[in-house]
Protein backbone atom coordinates (compact mmCIF):
# COMPACT_ATOMS: atom_id res chain seq x y z
CA UNK A 1 0.00 0.00 0.00
CA UNK A 2 1.23 3.41 -1.01
CA UNK A 3 0.52 6.83 0.14
CA UNK A 4 -0.20 9.00 -3.05
CA UNK A 5 -0.51 12.97 -3.22
CA UNK A 6 -1.74 14.73 -6.63
CA UNK A 7 -1.48 18.32 -6.79
CA UNK A 8 -2.78 20.04 -9.79
CA UNK A 9 -2.48 23.38 -10.87
CA UNK A 10 -3.82 25.84 -12.90
CA UNK A 11 -0.50 25.91 -15.75
CA UNK A 12 1.21 28.96 -16.41
CA UNK A 13 -0.29 31.65 -17.78
CA UNK A 14 -3.71 30.61 -17.48
CA UNK A 15 -5.91 33.59 -15.32
CA UNK A 16 -6.61 31.76 -12.04
CA UNK A 17 -10.13 33.93 -10.55
CA UNK A 18 -10.36 32.34 -7.46
CA UNK A 19 -6.29 32.99 -7.01
CA UNK A 20 -6.47 36.55 -7.79
CA UNK A 21 -9.55 37.37 -5.49
CA UNK A 22 -7.66 35.69 -2.16
CA UNK A 23 -4.74 37.25 -3.62
CA UNK A 24 -6.84 40.35 -3.37
CA UNK A 25 -7.96 39.60 0.13
CA UNK A 26 -4.51 39.32 1.52
CA UNK A 27 -3.15 42.67 0.08
CA UNK A 28 -6.12 44.42 1.85
CA UNK A 29 -5.13 42.67 5.01
CA UNK A 30 -2.01 44.60 4.93
CA UNK A 31 -0.26 41.41 4.16
CA UNK A 32 2.52 43.39 1.24
CA UNK A 33 4.20 41.83 -1.77
CA UNK A 34 2.14 39.11 -1.91
CA UNK A 35 2.12 37.75 -5.84
CA UNK A 36 0.82 34.87 -8.49
CA UNK A 37 -1.48 33.75 -5.94
CA UNK A 38 -3.31 30.26 -7.30
CA UNK A 39 -5.46 27.75 -6.19
CA UNK A 40 -5.36 24.25 -6.96
CA UNK A 41 -5.94 21.33 -5.75
CA UNK A 42 -4.46 18.29 -3.91
CA UNK A 43 -5.83 15.01 -4.07
CA UNK A 44 -4.54 12.41 -1.27
CA UNK A 45 -5.33 8.38 -1.50
CA UNK A 46 -3.44 4.93 -0.99
CA UNK A 47 -2.56 2.70 -3.95
CA UNK A 48 -2.24 -1.02 -4.09
CA UNK A 49 1.04 -1.78 -5.89
CA UNK A 50 3.55 -4.41 -6.15
CA UNK A 51 6.91 -1.51 -6.25
CA UNK A 52 6.95 2.12 -6.60
CA UNK A 53 7.23 2.12 -10.50
CA UNK A 54 4.25 0.24 -11.03
CA UNK A 55 2.26 3.18 -8.38
CA UNK A 56 3.89 5.88 -10.44
CA UNK A 57 2.91 4.38 -13.86
CA UNK A 58 -0.42 4.16 -12.80
CA UNK A 59 -0.78 7.51 -10.85
CA UNK A 60 0.67 9.40 -14.09
CA UNK A 61 -2.44 7.60 -16.30
CA UNK A 62 -4.66 8.20 -13.57
CA UNK A 63 -3.58 12.29 -13.83
CA UNK A 64 -3.73 11.98 -17.85
CA UNK A 65 -7.22 10.37 -17.88
CA UNK A 66 -8.56 12.51 -15.53
CA UNK A 67 -7.34 13.87 -12.49
CA UNK A 68 -5.97 16.91 -14.37
CA UNK A 69 -7.29 18.25 -17.78
CA UNK A 70 -4.14 19.38 -19.46
CA UNK A 71 -5.80 22.05 -21.55
CA UNK A 72 -5.50 24.37 -18.76
CA UNK A 73 -3.94 22.27 -15.54
CA UNK A 74 -0.57 20.73 -14.62
CA UNK A 75 0.00 17.74 -11.78
CA UNK A 76 2.24 16.94 -9.62
CA UNK A 77 2.30 13.91 -7.57
CA UNK A 78 4.44 12.46 -4.60
CA UNK A 79 4.29 8.89 -3.76
CA UNK A 80 5.12 7.52 0.01
CA UNK A 81 5.39 3.86 1.15
CA UNK A 82 2.68 3.20 3.90
CA UNK A 83 1.98 5.83 6.04
CA UNK A 84 -0.56 6.89 8.63
CA UNK A 85 -4.65 6.27 6.66
CA UNK A 86 -6.40 9.71 7.39
CA UNK B 1 -35.56 14.64 -37.29
CA UNK B 2 -35.20 12.41 -35.10
CA UNK B 3 -33.86 13.54 -31.14
CA UNK B 4 -32.40 11.89 -28.15
CA UNK B 5 -31.69 13.89 -24.81
CA UNK B 6 -28.92 12.05 -22.41
CA UNK B 7 -29.67 12.23 -18.81
CA UNK B 8 -27.14 12.00 -16.61
CA UNK B 9 -27.18 12.02 -12.42
CA UNK B 10 -27.83 15.79 -12.28
CA UNK B 11 -28.60 17.04 -15.65
CA UNK B 12 -31.74 19.90 -14.89
CA UNK B 13 -32.38 21.12 -18.33
CA UNK B 14 -33.41 17.17 -19.91
CA UNK B 15 -37.02 17.97 -20.08
CA UNK B 16 -36.54 21.55 -21.24
CA UNK B 17 -34.93 19.83 -24.35
CA UNK B 18 -36.89 17.29 -24.19
CA UNK B 19 -40.18 19.46 -24.03
CA UNK B 20 -38.43 21.78 -26.86
CA UNK B 21 -37.81 19.24 -29.44
CA UNK B 22 -40.69 16.87 -28.85
CA UNK B 23 -43.45 19.66 -28.17
CA UNK B 24 -42.83 22.88 -29.60
CA UNK B 25 -40.77 21.60 -32.03
CA UNK B 26 -43.02 18.24 -32.66
CA UNK B 27 -39.65 15.81 -33.44
CA UNK B 28 -39.73 12.17 -32.48
CA UNK B 29 -37.84 12.59 -29.33
CA UNK B 30 -36.41 9.97 -26.71
CA UNK B 31 -34.38 9.96 -23.42
CA UNK B 32 -31.11 8.24 -23.25
CA UNK B 33 -29.75 7.50 -19.99
CA UNK B 34 -26.09 7.70 -19.23
CA UNK B 35 -25.94 4.26 -18.47
CA UNK B 36 -26.75 2.86 -21.77
CA UNK B 37 -24.54 1.48 -24.63
CA UNK B 38 -26.81 0.92 -27.57
CA UNK B 39 -25.38 2.46 -30.98
CA UNK B 40 -27.15 6.19 -31.76
CA UNK B 41 -27.07 5.56 -36.20
CA UNK B 42 -31.26 5.81 -34.93
CA UNK B 43 -30.39 9.21 -34.30
CA UNK B 44 -30.35 12.77 -36.47
CA UNK B 45 -29.11 14.64 -33.74
CA UNK B 46 -28.00 13.99 -29.71
CA UNK B 47 -28.74 16.75 -27.24
CA UNK B 48 -26.56 16.73 -24.01
CA UNK B 49 -28.35 19.18 -21.62
CA UNK B 50 -27.22 21.60 -19.30
CA UNK B 51 -26.85 20.67 -15.44
CA UNK B 52 -24.11 19.19 -13.10
CA UNK B 53 -23.52 15.99 -13.63
CA UNK B 54 -21.86 14.23 -11.09
CA UNK B 55 -21.92 17.55 -8.52
CA UNK B 56 -19.49 19.28 -10.88
CA UNK B 57 -16.65 17.58 -9.18
CA UNK B 58 -13.31 17.56 -9.99
CA UNK B 59 -13.99 19.77 -12.53
CA UNK B 60 -17.33 20.11 -14.74
CA UNK B 61 -17.89 17.49 -17.02
CA UNK B 62 -14.59 15.40 -16.20
CA UNK B 63 -16.56 12.83 -14.89
CA UNK B 64 -19.36 12.34 -16.84
CA UNK B 65 -17.00 11.91 -20.42
CA UNK B 66 -16.60 8.50 -18.83
CA UNK B 67 -20.10 7.10 -18.67
CA UNK B 68 -21.14 4.58 -21.06
CA UNK B 69 -23.25 6.53 -23.40
CA UNK B 70 -20.63 8.92 -24.24
CA UNK B 71 -18.57 6.10 -25.85
CA UNK B 72 -21.37 6.32 -28.19
CA UNK B 73 -21.80 9.38 -29.09
CA UNK B 74 -17.85 9.67 -29.77
CA UNK B 75 -18.57 6.95 -32.64
CA UNK B 76 -21.78 8.74 -33.76
CA UNK B 77 -20.08 12.09 -33.99
CA UNK B 78 -17.01 10.42 -36.22
CA UNK B 79 -19.43 9.47 -38.46
CA UNK B 80 -20.79 12.65 -38.90
CA UNK B 81 -24.30 12.72 -36.66
CA UNK B 82 -24.90 16.19 -34.92
CA UNK B 83 -24.35 16.81 -31.19
CA UNK B 84 -25.24 19.66 -29.57
CA UNK B 85 -23.80 20.61 -25.82
CA UNK B 86 -25.51 23.13 -24.24
CA UNK B 87 -23.86 24.99 -21.05
CA UNK B 88 -22.92 21.48 -19.39
CA UNK B 89 -23.20 19.49 -22.34
CA UNK B 90 -20.53 21.84 -23.88
CA UNK B 91 -18.07 21.37 -20.82
CA UNK B 92 -18.47 17.91 -21.41
CA UNK B 93 -17.24 17.72 -24.89
CA UNK B 94 -14.45 19.63 -24.26
CA UNK B 95 -13.44 17.12 -21.73
CA UNK B 96 -14.10 14.42 -23.90
CA UNK B 97 -11.79 16.06 -26.41
CA UNK B 98 -14.81 16.47 -29.19
CA UNK B 99 -14.50 20.47 -28.54
CA UNK B 100 -11.25 21.98 -27.95
CA UNK B 101 -10.62 24.56 -25.03
CA UNK B 102 -11.88 24.51 -21.67
CA UNK B 103 -14.28 26.46 -19.55
CA UNK B 104 -12.92 28.02 -16.13
CA UNK B 105 -14.73 29.27 -13.53
CA UNK B 106 -16.00 32.60 -14.33
CA UNK B 107 -13.87 35.61 -13.99
CA UNK B 108 -16.00 37.23 -11.26
CA UNK B 109 -16.35 33.54 -9.69
CA UNK B 110 -20.32 34.20 -9.49
CA UNK B 111 -22.73 32.08 -10.54
CA UNK B 112 -24.44 33.80 -13.59
CA UNK B 113 -28.32 33.51 -14.72
CA UNK B 114 -29.30 36.55 -17.10
CA UNK B 115 -29.81 37.07 -20.55
CA UNK B 116 -26.85 37.87 -23.06
CA UNK B 117 -26.76 39.39 -26.33
CA UNK B 118 -24.82 37.00 -28.77
CA UNK B 119 -23.81 37.95 -31.73
CA UNK B 120 -24.14 34.99 -34.68
CA UNK B 121 -19.82 35.20 -35.85
CA UNK B 122 -20.40 32.41 -38.32
CA UNK B 123 -24.03 31.08 -40.25
CA UNK B 124 -21.87 28.19 -42.26
CA UNK B 125 -22.89 25.40 -39.80
CA UNK B 126 -26.17 23.22 -39.30
CA UNK B 127 -26.94 25.28 -35.46
CA UNK B 128 -26.58 28.53 -37.00
CA UNK B 129 -27.76 27.96 -40.72
CA UNK B 130 -30.94 29.28 -40.26
CA UNK B 131 -29.14 33.06 -39.05
CA UNK B 132 -27.64 36.09 -41.14
CA UNK B 133 -24.22 36.78 -39.44
CA UNK B 134 -23.74 39.88 -37.52
CA UNK B 135 -27.45 38.82 -36.20
CA UNK B 136 -27.98 39.88 -32.55
CA UNK B 137 -29.87 37.33 -30.43
CA UNK B 138 -30.81 37.73 -26.70
CA UNK B 139 -30.48 34.21 -24.50
CA UNK B 140 -30.24 33.28 -21.30
CA UNK B 141 -26.88 32.42 -19.93
CA UNK B 142 -27.14 30.47 -16.23
CA UNK B 143 -23.66 29.03 -15.33
CA UNK B 144 -20.89 29.37 -12.85
CA UNK B 145 -18.15 28.03 -15.41
CA UNK B 146 -18.52 29.43 -18.83
CA UNK B 147 -15.09 31.01 -18.70
CA UNK B 148 -14.10 29.65 -22.11
CA UNK B 149 -9.81 29.00 -22.48
CA UNK B 150 -8.26 27.96 -25.28
CA UNK B 151 -4.27 28.82 -26.03
CA UNK B 152 -3.38 31.82 -29.04
CA UNK B 153 -2.74 28.81 -31.35
CA UNK B 154 -5.98 27.10 -31.01
CA UNK B 155 -8.03 30.64 -31.30
CA UNK B 156 -6.30 31.63 -34.37
CA UNK B 157 -7.36 27.88 -35.45
CA UNK B 158 -10.87 28.52 -34.46
CA UNK B 159 -11.38 31.99 -35.71
CA UNK B 160 -9.56 30.84 -39.31
CA UNK B 161 -12.03 28.10 -39.78
CA UNK B 162 -14.75 29.96 -39.22
CA UNK B 163 -15.73 27.71 -36.21
CA UNK B 164 -16.60 30.49 -33.63
CA UNK B 165 -20.37 30.25 -33.89
CA UNK B 166 -21.29 33.02 -30.91
CA UNK B 167 -19.75 36.17 -29.22
CA UNK B 168 -21.02 37.83 -26.58
CA UNK B 169 -21.85 41.26 -27.51
CA UNK B 170 -23.75 44.26 -26.51
CA UNK B 171 -27.38 44.93 -27.72
CA UNK B 172 -25.47 46.58 -31.23
CA UNK B 173 -23.62 43.72 -31.69
CA UNK B 174 -20.64 45.06 -30.72
CA UNK B 175 -18.16 42.58 -29.50
CA UNK B 176 -16.83 44.52 -26.28
CA UNK B 177 -15.64 43.76 -23.01
CA UNK B 178 -18.11 45.28 -20.99
CA UNK B 179 -20.23 42.49 -22.82
CA UNK B 180 -18.31 39.88 -22.23
CA UNK B 181 -19.86 38.33 -18.67
CA UNK B 182 -17.53 35.49 -17.62
CA UNK B 183 -14.31 36.40 -19.03
CA UNK B 184 -14.21 33.85 -22.44
CA UNK B 185 -10.98 34.36 -24.89
CA UNK B 186 -11.92 36.37 -27.48
CA UNK B 187 -16.06 36.35 -26.21
CA UNK B 188 -16.80 32.93 -27.22
CA UNK B 189 -20.15 31.46 -26.68
CA UNK B 190 -20.15 29.24 -28.77
CA UNK B 191 -18.57 26.70 -31.28
CA UNK B 192 -18.08 24.22 -33.67
CA UNK B 193 -15.63 21.25 -34.35
CA UNK B 194 -13.41 21.00 -37.53
CA UNK B 195 -16.24 18.26 -39.11
CA UNK B 196 -19.03 21.09 -38.15
CA UNK B 197 -20.89 18.46 -36.49
CA UNK B 198 -20.46 18.73 -33.19
CA UNK B 199 -21.54 22.08 -31.53
CA UNK B 200 -21.02 23.63 -28.04
CA UNK B 201 -22.47 26.82 -26.52
CA UNK B 202 -23.56 28.02 -22.80
CA UNK B 203 -26.17 29.94 -23.35
CA UNK B 204 -29.42 28.43 -23.31
CA UNK B 205 -31.75 27.95 -26.71
CA UNK B 206 -34.08 25.50 -25.00
CA UNK B 207 -35.30 28.38 -22.24
CA UNK B 208 -36.09 31.10 -25.66
CA UNK B 209 -37.62 28.75 -28.28
CA UNK B 210 -41.42 29.39 -27.76
CA UNK B 211 -43.39 32.65 -27.33
CA UNK B 212 -45.09 31.47 -23.61
CA UNK B 213 -41.35 31.36 -22.03
CA UNK B 214 -37.74 33.26 -23.52
CA UNK B 215 -38.77 37.12 -21.86
CA UNK B 216 -40.00 37.93 -25.46
CA UNK B 217 -36.90 36.30 -26.86
CA UNK B 218 -37.54 33.27 -29.02
CA UNK B 219 -34.38 33.39 -30.52
CA UNK B 220 -33.11 29.85 -29.44
CA UNK B 221 -35.35 28.59 -31.81
CA UNK B 222 -33.49 29.34 -34.50
CA UNK B 223 -31.18 26.90 -33.84
CA UNK B 224 -34.20 24.06 -34.01
CA UNK B 225 -34.76 26.09 -37.04
CA UNK B 226 -31.51 25.28 -38.60
CA UNK B 227 -30.93 21.67 -37.13
CA UNK B 228 -34.50 20.99 -38.81
CA UNK B 229 -33.21 22.75 -42.01
CA UNK B 230 -29.68 20.43 -42.08
CA UNK B 231 -31.30 17.57 -41.68
CA UNK B 232 -34.22 17.90 -44.17
CA UNK B 233 -31.51 18.91 -46.52
CA UNK B 234 -29.55 15.40 -45.44
CA UNK B 235 -32.73 13.13 -45.97
CA UNK B 236 -33.53 14.64 -49.39
CA UNK B 237 -29.85 13.90 -49.89
CA UNK B 238 -29.81 10.44 -49.14
CA UNK B 239 -33.42 10.16 -50.57
CA UNK B 240 -32.35 11.03 -54.22
CA UNK B 241 -28.94 8.82 -53.96
CA UNK B 242 -31.34 6.03 -52.62
CA UNK B 243 -33.05 6.55 -55.63
CA UNK B 244 -30.30 6.96 -58.16
CA UNK B 245 -28.92 3.74 -57.45
CA UNK B 246 -32.46 1.57 -58.01
CA UNK B 247 -32.37 4.15 -61.28
CA UNK B 248 -29.08 1.56 -61.88
CA UNK B 249 -29.79 -1.31 -60.57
Amino acid sequence: MWQVMVEVMPKKGILNPEGSVIQEALLSLGYKGVSHLKVGKTMKFYLEGSSQGQVEEQVQKMCKQLLANPVIEDYTYTILAEGDKG
Amino acid sequence: MRCAVIRFLGSNCDADCYHVTKRVFHHPTHYLWYEEERDLDDYHLIIIPGGFSYGDYLRTGAIARFAPIMEQVRSFSEKGGLVLGICNGFQILTEMGLLPGALKINRGLRFICKYVYLSVENNKSPVTRSFKVGEVLQMPIAHGEGNYYIDEGGLLELEEEGRILFRYCDEEGEVTQDSNPNGSVGNIAGICNRGRNVFGMMPHPERCAEALLGNGSMDGGGIFNSLQEEVEEINARTKEMGEGRTHKE
